[in-house]
């Protein structure tokens, strides 16, 4: 089980102007900024849960991915994984956990990845047979081939991030912390690891935290997630909780077979985009049945589909709401203080 | 349940294997970096040329041949780039994936590092027989218990040298560049290490100064070693306070380590 109790890190960060002048002055005198990456996020994981990360850049996803697994130590606060605390570096935790990181890699770059895995097999003390068996397993999972005795340098960036999936799993760790995975990679390898994720995380009943900025890669892999914004916890939670929470409302899209007067699109709902024929309208749930009713009988219209309003858009409402209400309360308070 | 010690000595036989891979990966790098440690051969030419009219300073022609050569050997032999490697993944922070490893990074760094020992005698044993064949021949302590206990001495000089660039390496994790250090490091252990030229032609304050560093232990006691007649009192007390700067460098860079890894800030995605 991952826990997380009022879990903060600050980073004091060096901050100075562009320029030559600048350059010189902070020499002399060096101006810090204090940059709350995480503040007080607390939280609960069950073993084999599927978890994801989602935030706007910046928010602090990587940062406590790399707290819970012990690259960092938090400023305040608690974290444990599995009853041991991360920062500590214990080698019985350190091998029943796993850290891939989309744009880092732990392959030797002039070397095969072979060499790679038969150096983490040494380090991690995994026994020759169960290596074998591991190893023949992600061969096929991840369809390796003969990737595995290609330098990796000369390895694309899809098959470079399946040989890093595969090193990072080869002593079977209990909980993946995938930060990024799919970057990079084009939809079909991005569908193969997610599969392959899935997949791993049934068959092992592992732990799986997830940061992607491909959103597709959460709603598909992910049932319940946790939504970071300038680093606090902002929702936790079932993800059709969140949407139907942000916006109930459905998004019905269709394309018409006849003229229809924009007036009688409005009666039916919220004319959220129109293109040629194709029309997409922002329906109350409750009135789905009428409206489709009508839409299907009188209307004729064709290709009708029914969905909930994307992730992307509830998010960037959610986080830009969120903004507007800082930003309001910061001019309230400098108001307050002339 | 095996014990941490004995699942890192079981991983080194690998650790080797694959160091020794990385090594060939990149050998026309490390035969250019080999080479550049020449600096002893120019020395050579010139300390050669001044005593060559008689002994300066008790040093004779065939003194100064034997001595550089040998220093030419043991730096060929236990010089390092950990305190470059260390200092770019803490800065870069391609340390993370290191630290991932149930391995503590001074062993796997220290194993990697070793591998190379052996490619670089390619370099080292030509010109251990060009000194054979050298006037320096004569030069060389001719005692085989003292040259016997070369091969241990070279060992810690090893060990002395990879903690201390393993400590100055560790320091990126306190300061950005830490390369400035070394640059620093390296000037001190020119000149007190013995490698420009023997401590005894020193300033006396400056071969005094010398014994209180580590830097005697780097290069200079297996150097006197092969080109000086030990009693064996001597031979014991250079050997142990060899010793006692190997532990005292891993225990630095050991403690070092562990403050500062407390702040890697582990950048980048």
């Amino acid at each position: 089980m991952i826990r997380a109790d009022e879990l903060t890190k600050h980073f004091k960060v060096h901050r100075r102007k562009p320029g030559f002048a600048a350059a010189l002055a902070s020499v002399f005198r060096r101006r810090h900024e204090l940059v709350k990456a995480v503040e007080n996020v607390s939280f609960r994981i069950e073993r084999g849960e599927r978890v994801g990360f989602l935030g706007p850049n910046g928010a602090g996803k990587t940062t406590t991915l790399k707290l819970l697994a012990g690259l960092l130590h938090p400023t305040s606060g608690a974290v444990t994984v599995d009853g041991y605390v991360p920062s500590k570096r214990r080698p019985e935790l350190l091998r029943s956990i796993t850290l891939v990181m989309g744009q880092k890699s732990q392959l030797i770059w002039d070397l095969p990845p072979s060499e790679t895995y038969a150096m983490n097999r040494a380090i991690f003390d995994v026994p020759k047979a169960e290596f074998d068996a591991t190893l023949a397993e992600l061969t096929e999972l991840l369809e390796l081939g003969k990737l595995v005795d290609k330098p990796t340098r000369q390895l694309s960036l899809g098959e470079r991030m399946k040989c890093e999936l595969a090193a990072a799993l080869l002593h079977r760790p209990k909980t993946l912390f995938l930060d990024e995975p799919t970057i990079g990679l084009d939809v079909a390898m991005q569908l193969a690891i997610r599969d392959f994720v899935r997949r791993y995380n049934q068959r092992h009943e592992a732990t799986v935290l997830l940061t992607s900025h491909y959103m597709d890669d959460v709603v598909a892999l992910c049932p319940r997630i946790l939504v970071i914004d300038e680093g606090k916890l902002v929702h936790d939670g079932d993800l059709r909780q969140l949407v139907k929470t942000m916006d109930p409302d459905k998004r019905v899209s269709f394309t018409l077979t006849s003229e229809v007067g924009a007036d009688e699109l409005e009666r039916l709902g919220a004319v959220i985009g129109r293109e040629g024929t194709r029309v997409t309208l922002r329906v109350v749930e409750r009135e789905i049945p009428a409206v489709v009713g009508r839409l299907l009988g009188p209307l004729h219209v064709a290709d009708l589909a029914i969905e909930d309003p994307p992730l992307e858009e509830i998010l960037r409402a959610m986080f830009g709401k969120a903004r507007e209400q800082r930003a309001a309360s910061e001019a309230a308070e400098a108001g307050g203080a002339t | 349940m095996r014990s941490g010690t004995s699942r890192a000595l079981r991983a080194l036989p690998t650790l080797f294997r694959v160091g020794v891979a990385e090594t060939v990966a990149y050998r026309a790098e490390f035969l250019v970096w080999l080479l550049t440690s020449t600096l002893p051969l120019v020395m050579l030419g010139l300390w050669t040329s001044v005593a060559s009219e008689g002994p300066f300073q008790g040093y004779a022609s065939a003194d100064f041949v034997a001595y550089y050569l040998a220093t030419l050997v043991v730096r060929n032999l236990t010089g390092s780039w950990v305190s470059w490697q260390v200092s770019e993944e803490i800065r870069t922070g391609a340390l993370a994936m290191r630290l991932l490893r149930p391995l503590h990074p001074f062993v796997a760094l220290g194993a990697s590092h070793l591998a190379a020992v052996p490619f670089r005698t390619f370099v080292a044993l030509p010109i251990a027989l060009v000194l054979l064949a050298s006037s320096g021949a004569s030069a060389l302590s001719g005692d085989p218990a003292q040259l016997l206990c070369v091969l241990p001495s070279v060992g810690l000089a090893w060990l002395v040298t990879f903690a201390t660039l393993f400590t100055i390496g560790s320091l990126a994790f306190f300061i950005t560049k830490s390369m400035a250090i070394a640059n620093l490091y390296y000037g001190l252990f020119s000149l007190l290490s013995g490698y420009l030229l023997p401590l005894p032609l020193m300033p006396p304050w400056v071969a005094t100064a010398a014994e209180l560093t580590p830097f005697p232990a780097m290069l200079t006691t297996p150097v006197e070693l092969l080109t000086r007649s030990l009693s064996g009192a001597d031979l014991a007390r250079l050997l142990g306070v060899q010793f006692g700067w190997a532990a005292a460098t891993v225990l630095v860079a050991l403690t070092v380590w562990r403050l500062g890894v407390r702040r890697f800030e582990a950048v980048g995605g």
